[in-house]
């Protein structure tokens, strides 16, 4: 099972990790973790958990094996089982070749999942990943995001916390959305969507004859709120008919169904030639606005870009 | 207690000191220049008792206390000067070494970890919050006391080597000195480690933590004072008086400095 934390930056993610470990004490309230209590018996608990912190928090001046060979001494690995393990993990997380060289000479992919490993050594039962693929380039990012799909593969729990709502989606069973410390939402991504009630959005790529704007008419329906269109040029090429100065991309949020049927037969009526209606399930990144009180505003092709680190390309997930 | 991670612990601090430049040197430069080069141009001073300032060591036994001037009884001069810089003078300069290193080390594995941002991942080990801090005064303690210890046997060698030409006999260490090297040099140890540990809860560089925990070697600038002033003379009883003083000091900052101790209080300062 796999659970996201996912909040803007300060939303209390790290912090709600630093207790669940029971490195931090709580002003107030309580958390169990396989029954246990962190703030009491933290040693107990954090020899099942292993955590990744945001920063690798990995020295520079020993090598990977140095430094690992450490960690495996400080959670109790077997004597016996020490090198055999680290050699495994180093293997296992593409630091062969690198694991006799000073941990300042990795990049930071590298650091990244050299750090993954150290949270693994002791075998734990829960993994804490806090913003693991932070800072890191698309091809990194997706090695550690591959790397958690196998953790999760091997009935590990993961608890992770990001604020890249695009990873949270792609890879959780359930999501925790906290702010300013407060859970505001919790449970699958499906069925908080469902629940957010926020329509069907919908995406039009049309051809209106001259005289016709298939915005303006959306607007004017019963039904339709947050209506916009792409810019001309995009959405000629989103037709596909060169030279189609009609050609016109519009999306929008609809009540219901009956509000997209309503649509489509005055567009048509109008003289517009359809060429497809798209309909786009709501996301986390809906879900997540939709509880912060501050609906996202579609535009048809949008590359939402909300401020505070929610940056999520969605195009190609819809 | 893990004494596995207490281990851990030390070996990992020590390994990450001897890559640091910063920490190395000091720890290198201080205990050569005080235990080896100084011994060895204290065995030449004789040979420059006329020149200016030099004589001002005759002077200075003249001021000593009766009792303190009889132990250079049947001395030669060239003797006596060699015997009041060797035993005595630098006695407190001796101190400064354990005090010296074990500072460096604890500003190094304290605030420098955090600094370094890697002290986090130490925190979520299941280790208790006594043997992470244990682990740590042990990474500082240990060294100390090997380099104190080691040097001490070093400067017995140079001061009875070097001095031979003058002495002509084994006269180091005396018992006082045995009683600083083993008594006081622990304490005195202790005591950097004791206020380092305090400083680095409330800095986030190793500079700061080293800089602010420096004026620990203050009591040392006051011993070294008084000893050249003649306030104050070293003896065995004195001398261990004073490490008794010293242990106190190194309980109170430590005990003070434990129960400021916690992960919570260090990620809720970091």
């Amino acid at each position: 099972m796999s659970l996201y934390l996912i909040g803007m930056r300060g939303a209390g993610k790290t912090t709600a990790v630093r207790l669940l470990a029971g490195v931090l004490t709580p002003t107030s309230g309580s958390a169990r973790v396989f029954g246990l209590d962190p703030s009491t018996d933290g040693v107990a608990v954090r020899r099942r958990v292993g955590v990744s912190t945001e920063t690798p928090a990995v020295d520079d001046r020993l090598s990977g094996r140095a430094g690992l060979t450490a960690f495996a001494d400080l959670y109790g690995v077997p004597v016996a089982r020490v090198r055999e393990r680290v050699d495994a993990l180093l293997s296992s997380f593409d630091l062969a070749e690198a694991a006799d060289r000073k941990v300042g000479t990795y990049s930071r992919g590298m650091r990244q999942r050299l750090a993954l490993a150290r949270a693994l050594l002791h075998d734990p039962e829960l993994l804490f990943l806090d913003e693991p693929t932070a800072g890191l380039d698309p091809v990194a990012a997706r090695a550690v995001a591959d790397r958690i799909r196998g953790l999760r593969s091997e009935g590990r729990g993961v608890v992770l916390c990001t604020h890249d709502l695009a990873q949270a989606q792609a890879l959780c069973d359930r999501v925790v959305v906290l702010e300013h410390g407060r859970v505001v939402a919790a449970g699958a991504p499906a069925a908080l969507a469902a629940d957010l009630g926020a329509g069907v959005r919908v995406r039009l790529v049309a051809s209106a004859p001259e005289g016709v704007d298939v915005a303006a008419q959306l607007r004017e329906l019963d039904g339709w709120s947050a209506v916009a269109g792409e810019p001309p040029a995009a959405a000629g090429a989103a037709v596909g008919v060169p030279g189609d100065d009609g050609a016109c991309v519009v999306a929008g949020v609809a009540r219901d169904a009956e509000a997209v049927a309503e649509a489509v037969a005055t567009v048509v009526h109008a003289g517009v030639r359809l060429y497809a209606v798209e309909r786009e399930l709501p996301d986390l990144e809906d879900v997540y606005f939709a509880r912060h009180g501050k609906p996202r505003q579609p535009a048809a092709g949008e590359r939402s870009g909300a401020s505070g680190g929610v940056v999520a390309a969605k195009e190609g997930r819809r | 207690m893990n004494l596995r991670a207490l281990r851990a612990i030390v070996r990992k601090d020590l390994s990450v000191v001897l890559q640091s430049k910063a920490v190395l040197l000091p720890i290198i430069i201080v205990p050569a220049v005080m235990l080896l080069v100084l011994p060895i141009l204290a065995s030449f001073a004789p040979q420059f008792v006329n020149i200016p300032g030099a004589s001002d060591l005759g002077e200075l036994l003249e001021r000593m206390p009766e009792a303190f001037t009889q132990r250079f009884a049947g001395l030669s001069e060239e003797q006596t000067i060699v015997t009041l810089m060797l035993v005595y003078l630098f006695a407190p300069m001796y101190l400064i070494v354990p005090l010296m290193v074990a500072s460096v080390i604890a500003a190094d594995a304290f605030a420098g970890e955090k600094e370094r941002r890697t002290l986090e991942a130490l925190l979520f080990t299941p280790t208790s919050d006594r043997e992470l801090l244990l682990g740590k005064l042990l990474s500082g303690f240990v060294p100390a006391m090997a380099v104190a210890w080691g040097g001490f046997l070093v400067y017995a060698v140079v001061a009875n080597a070097a001095a031979w030409p003058v002495m002509g006999r084994v006269f180091f260490p005396t018992g006082m000195w045995w009683v600083l090297a083993l008594w006081v040099a622990p304490a005195v140890a202790a005591v950097g480690l004791g206020a380092t540990v305090l400083v680095s809860a409330r800095v986030n560089t190793f500079q700061e933590a080293y800089q602010i925990g420096g004026v620990v070697v203050l009591p040392i600038v006051v011993l070294l004072l008084g000893q050249a002033t003649g306030i104050l003379v070293f003896s065995a009883a004195l001398v261990a008086l004073l490490g008794a003083v010293f242990w106190a000091a190194a309980a109170a900052l430590l005990v003070f400095g434990a129960r400021r101790f916690s992960r919570s209080e260090i990620l809720s300062r970091s």
